[in-house]
């Protein structure tokens, strides 16, 4: 079986129509379920570093439940729970005819938030004991300290494996394919289907990928070294 | 102006600090000194709460700290602190170090804070460096923008829990001067250190620790005038650190 190469179906016009709405959704995808995650996952981390044991107990359960389940069969199991009128609510009928786009970003906002609660909890944990009793020692309440004094210096430390975590999350994002939302990986396959290449379109498919992760984790590379460098 | 009443306190099954009683009126400078492990640091952290005490009370200017509905938070923001390793927000500039607090906790404007924040700056002589980051500056420079910031908030008395324990030999000065400078000027003070010079010559009243009980409790004429009537272990302690 001879594979018989052919791109030539790649126009610009099909990048236009096809790809570039899908990059754009996996794009936004991933973006919002970055600063999403993060904030929730933030959240998480501080609950999970709580002296109640009862919010303690709430967050580990949490994470250690997702972080323990495949992410594919959270993406399946959240479009298939989520019912239709609730996507009807959050944005009316747009909602309703973009159900799979739409439980995507649920789904990966709470799934990554459990890994990048992982993040920020080492963050946090990173910062100095001394500077929370300089906050509180200023008169600073709880969540002054918290908000001015360590979750700043938290984030700062752990920008690169944030982004870093951000990067795999975009290549995951790739596996909304199963509920059939239109991402990036959905518009070469939608490609391939009406050029009759469904097979070859994978090829181009994943050196656009490995080109968007790959700079991007060389750029992660130079900020770590200036951040190395500032401190 | 500090009541320190009959307080222990444990960490799980250890005693760190077992009866502590004393008190520190306005204007004292009071040196708590003692060997490593005597429980000197965790005793002035119990003064603003930083540390929890488990039994006994401690009344500031009139608050008590143990009372659940002391707001801690306000209390604390009475009382300046400097650390042994700085503390300096390590994210923010010198000026941001000495304003965040007065706006953020004081509810002062940014003009009233960074007027406040710079006059402090100035009286450590550390205005030339007011817009570099708290990494740039040496350590000692660093512990005096810490005495500022502290100094900012218009504090009723200070505390210093070894503030220069961590310093180079030849920066220890520098900040004892403004430690000096701020006794003279009649600052409540209440401060951790080994240095048994600043101790006699600026200290009106010495507390001596040991395996977390205070021992002595007296003038610091009497502390280091008196020898003899010390009692053995202040003995053992003044004769190994004063020799040198």
């Amino acid at each position: 079986m001879a594979l018989n190469l052919d791109l030539s179906f790649l126009t610009a016009d099909v990048v236009k129509a096809n790809l570039l709405p899908g990059l754009y959704y996996s794009l936004q995808l991933t973006v919002v379920t970055m600063v999403c995650g993060v904030v929730l996952g933030t959240l998480v981390a501080l609950m999970r570093l709580s002296s109640r044991p009862w919010l303690q107990r709430i967050a580990a359960v949490y994470v250690d439940t997702l972080r323990s389940i495949p992410l594919l069969m959270v993406i399946l199991w959240f479009y298939l729970l989520i019912p239709a009128g609730f996507y009807a609510f959050i944005a009316g009928g747009y909602g309703l005819a973009h159900r799979p786009e739409f439980s995507a970003v649920i789904t990966f906002t709470i799934f990554e938030a459990a890994y990048y609660s992982e993040i920020m909890r080492a963050g946090i944990q990173s910062v100095p004991r001394g500077q929370v009793y300089a906050g509180y020692a200023v008169g600073m309440t709880y969540s002054q300290c918290m908000r001015l004094v360590v979750l700043p210096q938290a984030f700062r430390n752990m920008l690169p494996v944030l982004l870093t975590q951000t990067i795999v999350l975009f290549q995951d994002t790739s596996l909304v394919y199963a509920i059939g939302a239109y991402d990036f990986l959905k518009g070469f396959l939608t490609a391939g289907q009406i050029y009759n290449r469904p097979d070859e379109v994978l090829l181009p498919a994943a050196a656009c990928y490995f080109v968007i992760s790959f700079s991007l984790s060389m750029l992660v590379r130079r900020l770590q070294a200036r951040i190395q460098i500032i401190r | 102006m500090i009541d320190i009443k009959n307080i222990s306190k444990w960490y799980g099954s250890f005693q760190v600090l077992t009866d502590c009683t004393t008190t520190i009126n306005k204007g004292d400078v009071v040196v708590v000194c003692g060997p490593s492990g005597s429980g000197k640091s965790t005793l002035i952290k119990t003064v603003n709460a930083l540390e929890p005490i488990q039994q006994g009370d401690i009344v500031v200017d009139g608050t008590s700290i143990s009372d659940p509905k002391t707001n801690l938070p306000k209390l604390r923001s009475r009382v300046g602190m400097v650390f042994q390793h700085f503390e300096l927000f390590p994210h923010l500039s010198i000026t941001e170090n000495l304003t965040l607090a007065q706006v953020k906790v004081l509810g002062r404007t940014k003009d009233e804070s960074l007027k406040r924040g710079m006059k402090m700056l100035d009286r450590v002589g550390l205005s030339a460096h007011k817009d570099k980051f708290p990494g740039q500056l040496s350590g000692g420079q660093q512990q005096r923008v810490a005495i500022a910031r502290a100094l900012s908030m218009d504090p009723i008395v200070m505390l210093f829990d070894e503030p220069t324990s961590a310093l180079d030999p030849e920066m220890v000065g520098e900040v004892l001067d403004v430690m000096v400078q701020l006794a003279h000027e009649g600052m409540t003070m209440m401060c951790v250190t080994h240095e048994m010079g600043f101790a006699k010559r600026v200290s009106n009243k010495v507390i001596f620790m040991d395996a977390g009980k205070i021992v002595e409790d007296c003038s610091s004429a009497d502390f280091f005038g008196k020898p003899d009537e010390r009692s053995p272990r202040a003995k053992d302690f003044l004769s190994k650190i004063l020799q040198h």
